[in-house]
């Protein structure tokens, strides 16, 4: 087992673009569980409806990118309303329950064979990427050299575009927190009542934050599909929220940077234990296991993460606790 | 605290970015590829071996490859441009065919390659002489029921199988029904637990869904031959569950470190038997019907929620974590389980053997294998029983004391916490059950309780969450609504009228049915 290219390819994943994809879901999840208080626990609901809006928009249709984004983005506002109008005037748990159900809800009826003629159903849709690869500023068969890692023009392009917008969302982040919004928002946060006798509507500032969330995280999913140039359903599985969970919860809800610094923390053990695991098992360690193992291993090692997370540590690396502690009971 | 963190992390990563320099550039030349999976159509699991994919340029060969066991192939091509790839139909074994899409045309399909692109290419499968129409299950082809083989009827590996004779609209009618009132019923079972949890905790269990699925394993494993794992399995949890009953009986009665020593001792007891049980292997092997596996299942599910409940949630509690974090928690354990399982068991699909061809009954207009007529009266007893130890008996009457109110319970001198236990142990029993219904009548994989968990918190809703009874007449309706919809609407959709009805609930009336109206926002 070779440590040194194991951590290797651990940094890479937690500067590549998939980390930059990934902290940006979490930011929108950021600002509904973070900063608001709402428990979604469908956050790849939105990043499908994001993916699809672009993949069904260029493959299917042939429309140009940009139209497809926006498509994405118009279903994601859709979804934040059907979701938020039923629950959000209730108990949070509602929330809670709705989202977890609606994003699986969705993904069986994408990869459903009756539409099958916009989505492919479980096949998925492919060549996504032209328009996006059209826009490369940099020469795509050059390699360009930062330090000690090395990019093909493309892949540079996708790294550039993705934690750009990874900064410019963490910085409108902190630039509503601090407004007089934002300090609603925190508000609802810490004790809605007391928000609610001051004379906000409560109702409409959670449903713009699912909204606006909602938004982030279609995002996501659309440059998720620009990145990998095709799309399948079963890649929005439920876990795919948990994971975005266990990422704000190890960078720090309710912090800016909290999301983009768990998200690299999160790949790089990811591919870490991914690496030492595949490791043990080459050199006959662990012979009960069989290479699929590996991959349930990791989650339910997620899974141990988020309840240790929670329990012991609940502000992540950079949280205050204070503030992660405000609803005890 | 906070900035120390932060820095010991930025020193790691810089350190991290510095040292593996040369390696890192080493893998990043991967060059031009194309690669892809080219799976079973009626399941995306498995792969199919052997078929061979050649890519060209202009009319040169450039590389050929053949799927591997699990479907995988992958070809390097010499730098960017354009290619031919064309899958080789004689490999393809004779009841599938190529899928046409608008990019892959008779087998052959134009790719563009950029530098350094290690391209994906979805080549699927579907089964022969079929166009798309062919693959859905559509209502109205009735003839592969006649014999009761339903064992090849759904293609389709993630929704809910539904039985479905021909004949008239009444015809149908009367058979949804009863399927639908079947699959009420084990909705039903599954979720009372989870609707007496929420009563007494508040505690919304995401995990319960996982706790389904293990009582269908536990009952898979001892119907077709426990021997090492799941002897080891067993002392485990005959290890916990001494633990729990232990402290029921014996608190008060025992000194209290002599409680908790002799509780470690019974967890430790079980862990070292079951490595040697580990150890021993496959040397005791048994085997036992399904009914008494099923028992046994049972059982496990019960000492799974009580120590759940023992273990993980009364020690939160205790530290007053906020629900919020509760929540988090419970869909952390629902992972743990759900991939231990899966680590355990594997992915294959499985049903319960012996119990697939049988001839069907003909009751009036509706033709029932006879083991849904097992499932439907196991689950009719089952409610009945539960239902009389709710309103009859004094722990059960404790229960919904509990669970309406909390506090007043404990303040009349209700043991809150081991209720909550009883709780716990109950909810669990009757997930394993319905874990074992549901896979009786469907199939027994690793993520049918997730399937079922969205079911279960409709039929919850709808019928208020918290109460018992609610659970009840909530999964009835769910269940019949659910698989009436397919009457009119496609199978795949079952789900989401479920979650319709939900919604609906939601607008009208949030407390559901049963519920009491409290003020909520």
């Amino acid at each position: 087992m070779d440590i040194l290219s194991i951590l290797a390819d651990s940094t890479r994943s937690a500067i590549g673009p998939v980390a930059a994809i990934y902290a940006v879901a979490a930011i929108g999840l950021n600002l509904h569980f973070g900063y608001t208080g709402l428990l979604n626990f469908g956050q790849v609901g939105f990043m499908l409806v994001g993916a699809y809006g672009v993949g069904i928009s260029v493959a299917v249709f042939d429309l140009p990118l940009s139209v497809g984004v926006l498509m994405g983005l118009a279903c994601a506002v859709v979804l934040a309303l059907l979701l938020g109008i039923p629950t959000l005037r209730l108990r949070e748990d509602y929330l809670a329950i709705t989202t977890i159900a609606a994003a699986e809800v969705l993904r069986l009826l994408y990869r459903a064979e009756f539409a099958d003629p916009l989505t492919s159903s479980v096949y998925g849709l492919q060549n996504l990427a032209g328009d996006f690869r059209a826009l490369n500023p940099f020469d795509a068969s050059r390699f360009y050299t930062l330090g000690p890692l090395s990019y093909n023009g493309n892949h540079l392009w996708v790294l550039v575009v993705t934690w750009s917008l990874v900064l410019l969302l963490a910085g409108l982040t902190w630039l509503l927190m601090h407004s007089p919004w934002g300090r609603v928002i925190k508000g609802i946060r810490e004790d809605e009542e007391a928000v609610r006798s001051l004379g906000k509507n409560v109702f409409a500032y959670k449903m713009q934050v699912l909204v606006l969330g909602g938004l982030i995280g279609a995002l996501a999913g659309a440059i998720l599909a620009v990145y990998q140039a095709s799309i399948a359903p079963d890649q929005f599985k439920p876990q795919v929220t948990f994971f975005l969970w266990v990422i704000l919860l190890l960078g720090g809800a309710g912090r800016v940077f909290g999301p983009v610094l768990g998200s690299m923390a999160f790949w790089f053990l990811m591919t870490f234990t991914d690496g030492v695991l595949k490791g043990f098992g080459a050199m006959g360690w662990l012979p009960f296991l069989s290479g699929p193992d590996y991959g349930a291993l990791q989650l339910a090692f997620a899974g141990l993460m988020l309840v240790v997370l929670i329990v012991f540590r609940p502000q992540g690396l950079i949280g205050d606790r204070k503030e992660m502690l405000v609803n005890v009971k | 605290m906070r900035t120390r963190l932060v820095t010991v992390l930025l020193a790691l990563i810089t350190a991290i970015l510095v040292i593996p320099g040369p390696a890192a550039t080493a893998d990043e030349q991967g060059g031009e590829a194309l690669h892809g999976q080219i799976s079973h159509p009626d399941d995306r699991d498995q792969g199919v071996e052997g078929i061979g994919i050649t890519v060209f340029q202009e009319d040169d060969e450039i590389g050929a490859s053949e799927t591997d066991p699990d479907g995988l192939w992958e070809v390097e091509l010499p730098g960017p441009g354009g290619y031919r790839v064309v899958v080789d139909q004689e490999s393809i074994p004779s009841e599938f065919a190529v899928r046409e899409t608008s990019l892959v045309v008779d087998g052959e399909a134009e790719v563009e390659v950029e530098a350094d692109d290690r391209r994906p290419l979805i080549i699927a499968l579907v089964p022969a002489g079929g166009d798309a129409d062919a693959g859905s299950p559509s209502p109205l082809e009735g003839e592969s029921e006649g014999s009761g083989a339903e064992s090849d009827a759904p293609a389709d590996d993630e929704s809910i199988a539904v039985g479905d004779s021909g004949g008239s609209f009444g015809e149908r009618l009367a058979q949804l029904t009863v399927s639908g009132v079947l699959f009420g019923l084990v909705i039903a079972v599954s979720a009372i637990g989870l609707s007496l949890i929420f009563g007494t905790t508040k505690l919304i269990n995401f995990s319960h869904g996982d706790m389904v699925t293990f009582g269908a394993m536990m009952a898979m494993l001892f119907s077709t031959g426990a021997s090492g794992m799941g002897n080891a399995l067993l002392a485990i949890f005959a290890g916990l569950g001494g633990a729990i009953l232990l402290g029921v009986f014996a608190e008060g009665r025992m000194p209290w470190t002599g409680l908790i020593v002799t509780q470690w001792v019974s967890i430790f007891a079980g862990l070292v038997l079951a490595t040697l049980l580990g150890v021993l292997g496959d040397s005791v092997g048994w085997q036992l019907p399904l009914w008494a596996a099923t028992v046994v299942a049972v059982l496990m599910g019960a000492v799974l929620g009580g120590s759940m409940e023992r273990y993980v949630w009364r020690p939160l509690r205790h530290r007053n974590v906020a629900m919020i974090q509760m929540f988090i928690v419970s869909i952390g354990l629902a992972l743990i389980l759900r991939h231990v399982i899966l680590v355990l068991f594997g992915a294959r699909r499985e049903r319960y053997a012996g119990f697939q061809i049988q001839d069907l009954v003909e009751i009036g207009p509706v033709s029932l294998p006879p083991r849904d007529l097992v499932v439907m009266g196991v689950a009719l007893v089952v409610l009945v029983g539960v239902a009389c130890l709710l309103q009859f008996t004094r722990i059960g009457k404790a229960m919904r004391a509990v669970s309406d109110n909390r506090d007043l319970a404990e303040s009349s001198g209700i043991d809150v916490d081991r209720v909550t236990l009883y709780v716990w142990g109950l909810g669990g029993a009757l997930a394993s059950l319905g874990g074992v219904l549901f896979g009786l009548n469907q199939v027994v994989d690793y993520e049918m309780g997730f399937r079922l968990l969205l079911l279960m918190f409709a039929a919850v809703i709808l019928g208020g969450l918290g109460t018992a009874y609610g659970a009840m007449v909530g999964g009835l309706a769910v269940g019949l609504v659910a698989v009436l919809s397919t009457l009119w609407f496609p199978s795949q959709l079952m789900q989401a009228w479920a979650l319709a009805l939900m919604i609906l609930m939601l607008l009208v009336r949030p407390q559901g049915l049963l519920g009491r109206r409290e003020r909520v926002g």
